[in-house]
């Protein structure tokens, strides 16, 4: 039975405010909406920046995509501060479990000395892939247009920063500070690493924000999420005993599903609304995926060997799939 | 199973270090300078980011388990206002004047000051400092939705609320606080470094936040003082930060310091131009008042403010340029704004009045030398025309200042009978100026300030042509509605009804 306590009732002399009342109409706005649309000046902006005086201080010319509304790219998570803080802390938990599981048990120990050093070689160089993931996805929200973009590519950079910091623990974890100077050196020097390296440094340059959101977030995490926790750790390693990377990792594993819906409702917002912009974004989805596939195959055959062309084509194709459903043909 | 034993324990600032700045490489496929573009041309020397001092150490699966707490109760607690008409038990819907400024002046703001984090958590060459920029980009995208959603609840109920998106960026008074952060967004990344996480954060929050928090604990707003309790933590951090980043400014070369000295003295002056709302906003439009603007600066500014460039002496910086011209304003500044406000009132999305009796007795207590000499007088005048069914209106427009963009409502440091203007002539054109600290600012920057956007001007120009009607539809203005005294409006009518439904049985 339900049973409904009663309060005084007043009438709203409104339900929302006025530019969300112009947008969906006079009714409840959810706190999303509220959070998030219309909260950048747009307006009689003061003084042009001495950074760069060709720019606006918040500039839709900066970037070669063009909408009618950037408010049009809408986070299909909802997520403003508060449910994304939230969603974070509860894997946070789930991950902090796992990491107490692993280390009150002793499991990494039980791990073989081989597949150990495999697992340290294939993972700990990519928190600074990480870290350069994080450096783009803050010059997205610094330069990009419109607080429902920008917003959810703060949140992007700060996860970034977390799988930083969570690729480190394991790193202390398994192989102490040892495995953290090893795999920064490999980073810096060692082969298999330079084109990815290459890459980030690359992408570093780009000061198109939307460009900038191909090359990170689609085109390089499209394919290393699913190649690297996907194919390497949950396929290969973890059936060879390393079922604790894989728990130790589910972070990475969970974020990279849920955070590719997100990705690919901008793409598809953005390809949608003009032949110009999907044009566009084929032209870079093409370069920098391919330029990302032939980075990341000399790091999947640390792990895979011989394999790994072939698993690298696949993830690809399986790219190619996902973004087929956007609207961006390969 | 000894092996465990092995691992060298590592103390917290080394794992902090392991878990942040140790992730940052240096460059060779490009060189720094081409990563990082913007970092040299203010002429701030830094010879080495490894000396950074982190001001707090966060990582991520902490900051997301403190933040996610904190979150939970500020909802839980605004939702339990929203479903128990918690905007019945506040004071007098009077105060709402204050909220209404406030969302539609200072949240926009804290999203500005966000978008400028993020920026610098690109753009400064070191790990450490990044990381920190990006953790208040984040702080800073909360604090103006948690304010959005404070104040959700009082828009539905009461006027001035609904179009602060609007008012932003068109509403004559908002750009003064949005010339501010225009100004610090367009700096180079160390310049804005000192204005919103130095100037703004460290000297000037606990003056805008505090008073404004308390003043919402003393007039029975649970939402807003949620909110505040709720970002103190946040800001504490941010503190910090503003604190260490000038620091490390002044240590890594000599030839920075007259740089910073000029920025602090720039920023003090643009801060305390903003804290004249504030201020106003303590001496009249709160119904229970916690302490006088003069009090507060007492406290929070020249002591807090004078303990800070006390310590910062060895470095060797002295007091911004106009502190004095600050101090001598204390006993006027509210008194006087509080006068431009009314007589514009038409213009403004909130309700001013005449204060009360009683009120009057206040101010003339807390400013016993200057309010019963210089501004009762002029209240009573003021009340005397509204009683003939008269009042005072003031429907010519203001001379803005090009620095700060206040009306020149103010008067000369040493004489407060006389007006205080100044005006430059910059390349044929002639600009206005409210006080020498503007002036001086112009001068150091004119290229930058002649590009501001004057909104008395703006109406004058074509879509508006000096049409007011016209100008009330562009700012989300409701004549009758939003407008003009306290007394009469609908905000008070309404107030009094649903108060007297909530507490009788009529």
């Amino acid at each position: 039975m339900q049973i409904d306590l009663r309060t005084v009732n007043i009438t709203p002399r409104r339900q929302t405010f006025d530019h969300l009342a112009w947008r969906f109409g006079d009714k409840p706005a959810s706190r999303y909406q509220e959070g998030s649309y219309d909260i950048q000046a747009e307006e009689n902006l003061h003084y042009r920046p001495t950074w760069d005086p060709d720019q606006q201080i918040y500039d839709k010319a900066i970037s070669k995509i063009v909408m009618a509304d950037w408010h049009a790219l809408k986070d299909p998570r909802q997520y403003y501060y508060n449910t994304w803080t939230i969603a974070r802390a509860r894997q946070q938990e789930t991950t902090e479990a796992n990491f107490s599981f692993i280390e009150s048990r002793g499991l990494a120990d039980s791990m073989s000395a081989a597949l150990k050093a495999t697992t340290l070689e294939v993972l700990i160089p990519l928190r600074h892939a990480a870290w350069g993931a994080n450096m783009n996805n803050s010059f997205i929200c610094g330069y990009g247009y419109a607080a429902i973009f920008t917003q959810a590519c703060m949140f992007q950079a700060m996860d970034n920063l977390g799988i930083a910091q969570y690729l480190s623990r394991l790193g202390l974890l398994l192989g102490d500070t040892a495995a953290l100077d090893a795999g920064k050196a490999a980073w810096v020097d060692g082969a298999a690493w330079q084109p990815l390296r290459r890459y980030i440094e690359d992408s570093l340059m780009v000061r198109d924000p939307f460009e900038l959101f191909v090359a990170q977030n689609a085109a390089l995490d499209g394919l290393l999420y699913p190649l690297v926790y996907g194919r390497i750790v949950d396929d290969f390693l973890s059936p060879q005993g390393a079922s604790a990377v894989a728990m130790l990792t589910q972070f990475m594993s969970d974020w990279s599903v849920e955070t590719q819906k997100w990705v690919d409702a901008v793409l598809k917002t953005a390809a949608a609304e003009s032949e110009h912009n999907r044009a566009l974004l084929c032209d870079w989805t093409k370069a920098w995926s391919a330029r990302a596939a032939s980075a990341l195959l000399p790091v999947a055959a640390l792990a895979l060997g011989g394999d790994a062309t072939a698993v690298v084509d696949e993830e690809m194709a399986a790219f190619k799939t996902r973004l087929a459903k956007t609207g961006i043909q390969l | 199973m000894d092996m465990k034993t092995d691992k060298k324990k590592l103390g917290l600032k080394e794992k902090y270090k392991l878990l942040t700045r140790d992730l940052g490489w240096e460059t060779t496929y490009h060189t720094a300078d081409e990563v990082f573009p913007y970092v040299k041309y203010e002429g701030i020397k830094v010879h080495d980011w490894g000396k950074w001092e982190d001001p707090f150490r966060l990582t991520m699966d902490a900051y997301w388990k403190y933040q996610a707490e904190k979150e939970r109760k500020y909802y839980a607690i605004i939702d339990a206002h929203a479903q128990n008409n918690g905007h019945l038990h506040i004071t007098d819907a009077r105060y709402l004047s204050a909220l209404k400024l406030f969302v539609q002046a200072i949240s926009p703001g804290e999203y500005a000051a966000g978008k400028g984090f993020a920026r610098l958590g690109r753009e400064f060459p070191g790990v450490g400092p990044r990381v920190a920029c990006q953790m208040q980009a984040i702080d800073e995208i909360r604090h103006a939705q948690t304010q959005i959603h404070a104040m959700s609840n009082y828009n539905k109920f009461y006027n001035g609320f609904h179009a602060f998106a609007d008012a932003r960026d068109r509403m004559w008074y908002c750009s003064l606080p949005r010339s501010f952060f225009d100004d610090a967004l367009s700096a180079g990344p160390f310049e804005f470094m000192i204005a919103i996480g130095f100037s703004f954060e460290y000297v000037l929050t606990n003056l805008l936040f505090v008073p404004f928090m308390s003043g919402a604990a003393y007039n029975g707003d649970m939402a807003t003082v949620t909110f505040g309790f709720s970002a103190q933590s946040d800001e504490a951090r941010h503190m910090t930060l503003g604190l260490e980043c000038i620091k490390f400014m002044l240590e890594q070369d000599p030839d920075n310091l007259p740089i910073v000295q000029r920025w602090i003295d720039k920023w003090f002056w643009r801060g305390f131009r903003i804290l004249g709302v504030v201020g106003t906003m303590m001496d009249y439009m709160l119904p229970k008042r916690v302490m006088s603007w003069r009090e507060a600066f007492e406290i929070y500014g020249a002591g807090n403010g004078g303990a800070l460039f006390n310590d910062l002496a060895r470095y060797g910086v002295r007091l911004p340029l106009e502190w004095n011209d600050a101090v001598k304003a204390l006993d006027h500044m509210t008194h006087q704004l509080n006068l431009g406000l009314y007589q514009w009132s038409f213009g403004t999305a909130f309700h001013t009045g005449i204060p009360s009796d009683e009120d009057m007795a206040w101010l003339s207590k807390k400013y016993p030398d200057t309010f019963d000499k210089y501004y009762r007088p002029r209240w009573e005048h003021i009340k005397k025309l509204k009683e003939a069914g008269t009042p005072f209106v003031n429907t010519g427009l203001a001379k803005l200042c090009q620095v700060c963009q206040i009306p020149t409502p103010y008067t000369e440091p040493d004489d407060p009978t006389a007006l205080c203007l100044r005006e430059s002539e910059y390349k044929g054109e002639l600009y206005h100026f409210c006080s020498d600290g503007c002036q001086r600012i112009f001068h150091d920057e004119p290229e930058k300030y002649i590009q501001a956007v004057l909104p008395m001007p703006q109406l004058f120009q074509p879509p508006l042509g000096g049409d007011i009607g016209a100008w009330m539809n562009w700012v989300g203005l409701k004549n009758g509605v939003d407008n003009g005294d306290y007394d009469g409006s609908e905000d008070q009518k309404n107030f009094a009804a649903w108060r007297a439904t909530a507490t009788s049985n009529q």
